[in-house]
């Protein structure tokens, strides 16, 4: 416990305390707009801390995160609906299904020495030939789409991921939770220092001993395993199940936008992207509809400007001088 | 079916896949010499299509004539994003270029979608029916014009670096940024023209595949990995290559198309490029870096 929480100035701890406490009794004040809002903020700060053990730690700069998403979701929804396999079972198998799938793209690569822009575009290829098997997949329900039975909507059982919107709320929450303390435990761990040397300079770490294969490997595997989880999430909350969707290149990049705009290779920053972008994109919605504006596109113009904006004033990041302005980061309280 | 079924499908792809050729070429040069990853050129391309379109039913332009002025608009929207925009981005890592690009690449596609909305529009031509027939192999006339253009720009672009001041210039910058700096060039300037001359290949390949296919806003994302994939496959850098790429790819669309089904043309295009990813890195005419 002690090696994780050294190094973070007390009123940082405070003010995560205060977050999660709040996060905690959010859906006792929300309605089930800002409730679902919530969740999808929970969903994407999960998956973006789960896409930035790769880039953000290990610096491989994947652009196909939607087919780990894709295949764990169908993964677990097929088991489901086909077997009657519990969703956690299904989790399982899941996880270990594109684990391989990681390896499988992580081998081909490291192995040939492909990396940045030639690796992006190998995931991005991944993730659409996987798209486009699937669309042909009879027997997944093709194009037409995946439907989970919708029941037991009013009873709340976590056992079979089957219940009420604050119920996958809390599991949400809880796996984010999880996510951003087991970064923080890879980050201050052995794993974290050599993934980061690796990211720095591979030939000096190589150097230095490292085998950096295997460890590109590691960050690989378990970002691929987490985002299966995501998609666990997605399959059992949403219900529907289409390639073309959760396959597409724009999901990939809905991911990985969290972790950019919030500060790439921070704990903190891919949630803080998730909260400001998320409710951004449906804020925004609401503002449409409400000045009774429905043409199509004038939502994303507006979000394409403001990610525009991010990109070139802040590139490290919106979360990096908020956290130096805020005395919340972790070289402030040292020089104290 | 009959053998020359396959060889009509094989050589329309190839036709095609010449124009494919001439999109790639514009990412190549912007990627061989800028060193930046042009994330928007597909929607860059749909842009071009849509005054190319616009210039169809107010002057009553055929795409082909039309491919001029668009390639000289094209020119100056690419050299100005690079001098304003891109240009502060080229020494930061590569995922924040990638960024910057998506960026442009959302603006642009929702802003093609709120002018022109979702419906698919196209450009009707005289010859749009017409075909040349040989022997048993029919070939449609409108194919054989967007080829032989695609052909003759890119056959313009090769001069262009191979025979002017400015083109060895900026052929120099590919080589060694530092060293082009030390001998007195405008690296910025030039920059920004490659960027120009990248944006002004892909607004002409634009109006070349006009005639072939039916242009929607939401296209963009999908003539950018295209791109991509064919400079990969054909070897970064090599222009060439790109259209040698363009080539193989559009042909595997074709034959991919009819052999499996036409919804899956793509998949053999991502089979090859990691096929080619796998064995021959470098690309086929590349050159390993």
């Amino acid at each position: 416990m002690r090696p994780l929480l050294e190094g973070i100035p007390r009123r940082s701890l405070a003010a995560l305390a205060a977050a999660g406490a709040a996060l905690l009794a959010a859906p006792a004040v929300a309605d089930p707009y800002v409730l679902s809002v919530l969740i999808l903020c929970l969903y994407f700060a999960y998956v973006g801390q789960a896409w930035n053990i790769m880039m953000g730690f290990a610096g491989q700069l994947s652009l196909g995160h939607s087919l780990y998403v894709g295949v764990g979701a169908y993964a677990s929804a097929l088991l489901f609906v086909k077997f009657g396999v519990n969703p956690w079972f299904g989790a399982l198998a899941a996880i270990a299904v594109c684990t391989a799938l990681g390896l499988v793209i992580g081998v081909l690569a490291f192995r040939f020495g492909i990396a940045g822009v030639y690796f992006a575009i190998l995931t991005i290829a991944f993730a659409e030939f996987t798209r486009i098997g699937f669309d042909h997949w009879q027997w997944a329900g093709a194009s037409g789409g995946l439907f989970l039975p919708v029941a037991y909507r009013e009873t709340s059982d976590v056992l079979t991921l089957r219940g009420s919107p604050t119920m996958f709320y809390y599991v949400m929450l809880a796996f984010a939770a999880g996510a951003l303390v087991l970064c923080r435990m890879l980050l201050v761990s052995r794993l974290g220092y050599y993934w980061r040397a690796i990211r720095e300079d591979e030939t000096a770490a190589e150097a230095l001993g490292i085998n950096a294969f295997g460890y590109k490997m590691a960050a690989v595997a378990l970002s691929s395993a987490l985002t299966a989880l995501g998609g666990v999430f997605f399959a059992f909350y949403y219900n529907n199940l289409f390639p073309e969707q959760i396959f597409s290149m724009g999901r990939s990049i809905e991911i990985i936008l969290g972790p950019i705009i919030g500060g790439i290779g921070t704990l903190i920053g891919p949630i803080v992207g998730a909260f400001l972008l998320t409710p951004l994109a449906d804020s925004l919605s609401e503002l449409m509809a409400w000045l009774g504006i429905d043409t199509p596109g004038v939502k994303h113009v507006f979000y394409g400007t403001c990610l525009l904006a991010v990109v070139v004033f802040l590139p490290n990041g919106v979360w990096p001088p908020i956290a130096r302005r805020l005395g919340l980061d972790a070289e402030r309280a040292r020089r104290r | 079916m009959p053998l020359d079924f396959y060889l009509n499908a094989t050589l329309s792809g190839a036709l095609t896949g010449l124009v494919y050729g001439l999109m790639a070429l514009g990412l190549s040069v912007i990627f061989g010499v800028v060193r930046v990853v042009n994330f928007a050129h597909g929607e860059m391309m749909t842009a071009a299509m849509y005054v190319a379109i616009l210039l169809a039913a107010a002057l009553g332009l055929d795409p082909l004539v039309a491919m001029f002025p668009i390639g000289a608009l094209m020119f100056v929207a690419g050299y100005l994003l690079q001098r304003t925009l891109i240009n502060p981005f080229i020494v930061r890592p590569e995922h924040t270029q990638f960024m910057l690009m998506v960026a442009v690449a959302i603006i642009l596609v929702n802003a093609q979608l709120l002018i022109f909305g979702p419906n698919a529009r196209n450009v009707q031509v005289e010859y749009a029916l017409d075909s040349y027939a040989i022997g048993e192999i029919i070939i449609d006339k409108v194919r054989v014009y967007a080829a032989l253009a695609a052909l003759a720009v890119a056959a313009a672009l090769f001069a262009f670096f191979r025979f002017t001041l400015t083109g060895k210039a900026i052929r120099a910058c590919a080589d060694n940024h530092l060293g082009a700096q030390v001998v007195g060039l405008n690296v910025k300037q030039l920059y920004a023209i490659t960027f120009g001359i990248g944006a002004a290949c892909v607004g002409a390949a634009g109006c070349m595949l006009l005639l072939l296919v039916d242009v929607t806003p939401v296209q963009g994302p999908g003539y950018t990995l295209l791109a991509f994939i064919i400079v990969i496959v054909g070897g970064m850098g090599s222009l060439t290559g790109a259209l040698v790429a363009g080539l193989v790819i559009g042909v595997s669309e074709a034959l991919g198309g009819l052999l499996i089904l036409p919804s899956a043309k793509s998949m053999a295009t991502f089979a090859i490029l990691i096929l080619v990813l796998l064995f021959r890195p470098e690309g086929l005419l590349g050159r390993r870096a």
